[in-house]
């Protein structure tokens, strides 16, 4: 901790910087929070210790009331001290569990901290489980924070379905397949525009239900719609599938550049391209205006969190006229972000990792107009007079696509709106 | 391995990071893997702290485990004390950093700082968060207070001095009870010396000694340090939670003889608006409402007994989340003759409560969903709670404006007496059936209560399109048939009683074998079980 800094590294342009130090950011088991909504019959068990349960608890917020498909088989130390046989333990709750949510037809057993430095192995588990449960499904994967850093656990989560999807016989036409966890309304816009391109054949990965899960082969070509998804991506080029380089389709460019790369693959002409965007392109314009009044020239500073950073920072740059005084991400995966660094701004500051006081440090000195953080550090800032916009929203919100870029603009705007209004 | 879904106590060192958030002047540093700091947010956002906890974690990941967390966790409280220059620190492990057996007390010794530091042992696997919370300040006092010594008397004139002992970081109301409190023992001719954790140093602890006696307001964090003080340095501490008017006065009485006072002028003196309200016709509606109370052992205890003697509420259930004090609310349940729902599992809680089928819950926010979802009218007593529980305006429990403030929030979430009584009498008509909703929201018909469930029947929830988890059987249990006059007699009963006089009845046919429940059957029941 605290470890000097390695020197700059030239990189596409930016300004890159590696740190080492505390890191404020959540694991990968807070994925849960928006996965159990997308796949709706899947549930997610968290085989941890009471500080798992507490955090699902905290991140979910009120959710948590809502009878929802996810739940803790909490550690207990007869299970540490060998009293009990971890493996009973976890068959018995698991069957309990199926028993009474019938309605269960995919079950993941998400992996902790504590679950893995004891080494419980969940994959056979679910392996075992999978054979007892038949017709139900029982997967694994790791949230742990030792493992995974927040958003990373879709890319867990997603990177387990991955190998029993589905096979494509070699000779089926080719398919394109949108990987990441989109709000459904956005799904549907995404589906409307691809439709008016001519690319009938549009999947989702994750879909809505366990049985639905998309098949694909080699001539499935995938776009990724979040920068998190490293793992699963790796899993499908060893599945045969190709990715598509893009952009993310974040503001009105992203989105563009985002369909292009498709339209691209799938030899959709300029003119369709055109008509088929035009309309959205327009609104998002039209959306887009009002903010980049109150947005544009102001500085803004983004903690790590979610590897949603530089695209989003990119479009608070290039679509609204923002300044970025520093752009942290807890990851940069190179090659997913490439056209994504190649649109930031030449020089920005890019950090990858976290020594949280030192960025704080730096971010006071900085005073920047605006900060973009999580919400332990968002109050506390606000206290020392910078206006912040906490980060988790951000995930939380349908931002992605034309008709959401006025929302996402806004979503940074509101902050600074509010400051302005407030007289006491 | 438990199956949980929603725990009414984090693990044990939110507990301590509590102490230490409340405290100034003290650091934490938590050999913790990265995604622990998820904790802050309760400070932050629950509590809307305008500083962060001052908690620093070693965040330690996968490929860390490989090389040396030990020295990891040495870098860390190095950079901390050099940075915060704390007057003392704690150091502990959470869950995961106890499986992998650094030893943080051990390696902070290594580091020889010239301030203390205290090691905290948490047992994660074991313990929650009050015990934890109990624990760090008991060590904190241990080490801080210092070494035994024989007070001096009391200087001629001097006011008595006392330490109010308790009051943490995202405690419920702990900080207008402690101005209430203050205020209290300020008008009995009391001085404080110290209040800890909430506001004090840990230079402020080494002063705890020099009070006359100590002031214990949360049991569940402070009576290990207090019976440690009492040891130390023979101060003796007080019993008596004053929730409500007759306790307050009680505690106003046990802090005058531990002060050598007379309580005569403060008790002779004004206090609550409560027991006016309360012997007011208006409240008479409120005479044996059932109500169940749920929460801490100390606001379980303390607001059971002001329902039941305050507001003329029979007591119809009474539990705890906290095993610590176990005991002692099993001892309150027997004075209102049930038995204590000892349980940190909801789902217990939620089947006791439909078992019981009050009028009134009174619990944490986890009983206010529960309450909601039965349609049982609910009021917020204890923690865990949100961030409305954390409230802007003045809200003491504690003490006789605590008093005052109980009155309203055990009263509002139920109907009006004269609302009830207008209600019932012209309850046949058109805009006030049972079927109607309020008026202000349009008047459009609502989902039948769920009091209206037979017993045993899961209600039916509006939202969610799936089951519950329940973890234990439900039983459906077959009852005689009801006859469709006595069906609609039973519409007529008030909706909120209704599925009380519903299981009463089946209940009393199924135990004389009945084939089916008739008219006569209901009035037998009803004037067989009487109210």
């Amino acid at each position: 901790m605290n470890a000097p800094v390695p020197p700059p590294t030239a990189c596409g342009g930016i300004d890159f910087h590696q740190e080492h130090g505390q890191r404020a950011v959540f694991c990968g088991l807070t994925g849960i929070v928006w996965l159990h909504r997308k796949i709706q019959d899947a549930f997610f068990l968290v085989v941890g210790s009471r500080t798992c349960a507490h955090l699902i608890q905290s991140a979910a917020g009120v959710m948590i009331f809502a009878e929802p498909r996810f739940a803790t088989a909490i550690i207990d130390e007869r299970d540490l001290a060998g009293i009990a046989d971890a493996n009973e333990e976890l068959d018995r709750v698991v069957t309990r569990l199926i028993e009474r949510r019938p309605d269960i037809k995919l079950l993941f057993l998400v992996g902790s901290c504590p679950s893995e430095v004891i080494k419980l192995d969940l994959s056979r588990a679910a392996q075992r489980l999978s054979g007892r449960l038949a017709p139900v499904r029982v997967l694994n994967y790791s949230g742990s924070g030792i493992e995974t850093t927040f958003t990373q656990g879709e890319d867990a989560c997603l990177a387990a379905l991955v190998p029993g999807l589905p096979r494509e016989p070699a000779e089926a036409a080719p398919s394109l397949l949108i990987v990441g966890a989109l709000a459904d309304v956005v799904e549907d816009q995404f589906l409307r525009i691809f439709s008016a391109l001519g690319i009938a054949d549009v999947r989702f990965l994750p879909a809505r239900r366990a049985g639905a899960m998309p098949a694909i082969g080699r001539n499935t070509r995938y776009l990724l719609a979040q920068p998190f998804l490293a793992d699963t991506a790796r899993a499908l080029d060893e599945r045969g599938a190709r990715r598509l380089a893009a952009a993310f389709p974040l503001g009105a460019e992203g989105t563009t550049g985002w369909l292009q790369a498709a339209a691209e693959a799938f030899g959709v002409d300029d003119t369709t391209f055109a008509a088929a965007t035009a309309a959205g392109r327009a609104r998002a314009e039209t959306a887009l205006a009002p903010h980049r009044e109150k947005l544009g020239g102001k500085r803004v500073f983004f903690f790590p969190d979610s590897q949603l950073e530089v695209p989003l920072a990119r479009f608070l740059a290039r679509e609204l006229g923002a300044n970025l005084v520093e752009v942290g991400t807890p990851y940069l995966h190179r090659a997913h972000l490439a056209a994504e660094i190649e649109m930031l701004p030449a020089g920005t500051r890019v950090t990858e990792g976290q020594s949280l006081d030192d960025q704080m440090d730096r971010c006071r000195a900085a005073r920047p107009d605006l900060t973009v953080c999580g919400l332990g550090l968002a109050n506390p800032l606000e206290a020392e007079g910078l206006s912040t916009k906490w980060s988790i929203e951000l995930l939380f919100t349908p931002v992605q696509g034309y008709e959401q870029a006025g929302d996402l603009a806004e979503l940074f705007a509101r902050p600074l709106r509010r400051r302005a209004l407030l007289e006491v | 391995m438990q199956l949980t879904l929603w725990t009414y106590e984090g693990p044990p060192h939110i507990g301590a990071m509590r102490v230490a958030t409340a405290m100034t002047g003290l650091h934490y540093v938590l050999h913790a893997p990265q995604g622990d700091t998820y904790a802050d947010l309760l400070f932050t956002m629950i509590e809307r702290r305008d500083a962060r906890p001052p908690v620093t974690y070693t965040t330690f990941r996968a490929q860390d485990l490989g090389r040396d967390t030990a020295e990891l966790f040495k870098t860390s409280v190095a950079a901390a004390y050099a940075r915060f220059q704390p007057q003392a620190m704690i150091v502990g492990a959470s869950c995961t950093a106890e499986l992998i057996q650094d030893d943080p007390g051990g390696l902070a010794k290594a580091l020889d700082l010239p301030i203390p530091v205290i090691p905290l042992e948490l047992p994660a696997y074991q313990k929650k968060e009050n015990w934890g919370a109990s624990e760090t300040f008991y060590r904190l006092v241990r080490v801080l207070a210092e070494a035994p010594a024989p007070r001096p008397a009391r200087e001629p004139g001097r006011r008595p001095l006392c330490n109010i002992l308790g009051p943490t970081a995202l405690g419920f109301r702990h900080r207008d009870d402690l101005i209430e409190i203050r205020r209290l023992l300020d008008s009995l001719g009391i001085d404080v010396n110290v209040v800890a954790p909430l506001g004090a140093s840990p230079a402020d602890l080494g002063r705890l000694k020099d009070a006359d006696f100590n002031v214990v307001l949360y049991p569940e964090t402070a009576r290990s340090a207090a019976e440690y003080l009492k040891k130390a340095f023979g101060q003796p501490f007080t019993q008596i939670v004053p929730l409500g008017v007759g306790a307050t006065r009680r505690f106003v009485a046990e802090v005058a003889t531990l002060a050598g006072l007379d309580p005569a002028p403060r008790l002779d003196g004004p206090d609550s608006r409560l027991p006016w309200y309360s012997r007011s016709v208006d409240s008479t509606y409120l005479t044996g409402k059932r109500v169940f109370v749920f929460g801490d052992a100390t606001h379980a205890i303390g607001i059971a007994r002001m329902a039941a003697s305050e507001l003329g509420f029979t007591v119809v259930g009474l539990g705890t989340y906290g095993r610590e004090f176990a005991r002692e609310v099993r001892a309150e349940a027997a004075l209102h003759g049930i038995e204590a729902l000892i349980t940190d599992d909801y789902l217990d809680v939620e089947a006791a409560i439909r078992a019981a089928a009050p009028e009134l819950v009174l619990g944490t926010q986890m009983e206010r969903h529960v309450a909601k979802r039965l349609g049982i009218p609910c009021a917020v007593i204890s923690a865990p709670i949100h961030v409305q529980d954390f409230p802007a305006r003045y809200a003491p429990q504690m003490g006789f404006e605590g008093a005052n403030v109980l009155f309203d929030t055990l009263v509002h979430p139920l109907m009006m007496g004269l609302e009830e009584h207008l209600l019932g009498m012209f309850r046949e008509d058109p805009e006030f059936h049972d079927g109607v909703g309020p008026s202000h929201l349009g008047g459009n018909p609502r989902a039948a209560s769920a009091a209206e469930a037979p017993e045993g029947v899961a209600a039916a929830d509006p939202a969610p399109a799936t089951a519950p988890i329940l973890l234990d059987e439900d039983v459906v249990i077959t009852a005689a048939p009801w006859a469709p006059d006595a069906e609609k007699e039973l519409k007529k009963i008030p909706f909120f009683v209704r599925g009380k006089a519903r299981s009463n009845t089946e209940k009393f046919a199924r135990e004389r074998r009945l084939p089916l429940i008739t008219l006569e059957t209901l009035y037998d029941a009803k004037a067989h079980y009487g109210r």
